[in-house]
């Protein structure tokens, strides 16, 4: 399935529902629009992988540099997962240490530690 | 005896096209259906590393997928690239993942190694036996049928 990205906003966090495959081919759209909200003065935002059925390492180094860009505008930057393959994958790489993930849109708005997977 | 061999342009649209062969091989193979996720994953970041090794280097040569189901399930991803681009398969300590120092390339590559690591038991990367390039070959355990 092709990549399917909408954002809307929930609690001022933009939050980008991201679907379908993110590869090597399709990363870079993702990258695209993740830039394009940072430029546009978006700092807080959440990604929501709940629609995405592949993950790959191109697409976490995406997901990597949106975290750093924000950092380095004092956003924040985190992610809604609950799918067991995804989050093994975030486990093998060690990535869960570095991204705060969260089981739901609602939890990662609030942002509350005691609701993160990660 | 490899039963399919697929080669592709090194052009990252055809990655997804070998993940799809490559699980539907090993589906017919008799790899277990819940192994089939990491086979997917494990097909693509091989393939997606020799893309990219191909186009850092400018080849245009094809990359080479080839699959067996001789006894176990066996992938073969062969790229062209100088052998020495291959030494920077290394995985990343965690704290290292978010420094700002770290490539995008590197920390997409440094993944990527993790991945097949993390995911395939029997994993294999090592020089072509004709001219540059490597190999890697990961093999998965078929269920009788």
């Amino acid at each position: 399935m092709e990549l399917s990205l909408a954002t809307r906003t929930v609690e001022e966090h933009t939050v980008l529902e991201v679907g379908g495959e993110v590869d090597v081919y399709t990363a870079p759209r993702l990258r695209e629009r993740l830039v394009e909200l940072v430029d546009s003065g978006v700092r807080d935002v959440v990604v929501d992988l709940g629609g995405v059925e592949f993950l790959d390492s191109t697409g976490l180094g995406v997901l990597v540099g949106a975290m750093k860009r924000l950092r380095v505008a004092n956003g924040s930057f985190s992610l809604v997962c609950s799918k067991e393959a995804l989050l093994k994958i975030f486990r093998i790489t060690a990535l869960d240490q570095v991204f705060p993930i969260f089981p739901t849109i609602e939890a990662a708005t609030r942002g509350s530690d005691d609701s993160a997977i990660s | 005896m490899a039963t399919v061999r697929l080669s592709f342009s090194p052009a990252p649209v055809h990655v997804r096209t070998a993940r799809l062969v490559g699980v539907a091989v090993a589906r017919r193979a008799g790899v277990a259906e819940e192994l089939l996720d990491e086979v997917r994953l494990a097909i693509g970041e091989a393939c997606t590393r020799a893309v990219a090794l191909h186009n850092q280097y400018g080849l245009a040569d094809l990359v080479t997928v080839e699959m067996s189901d001789s006894e176990a399930y066996s992938v073969r991803v062969i790229d062209h690239a100088p052998i020495e681009a291959s030494v920077g398969l290394t995985k990343l300590p965690p704290d290292e993942l978010a420094d700002e120092s770290l490539t995008d390339e590197a920390l997409t590559t440094g993944v990527g190694f993790a991945l097949l690591a993390g995911f395939v038991d029997d994993l294999q990367v090592r020089p072509v036996e004709d001219g540059p390039g490597t190999e890697v070959r990961m093999v998965w355990p078929v269920q009788r049928r």
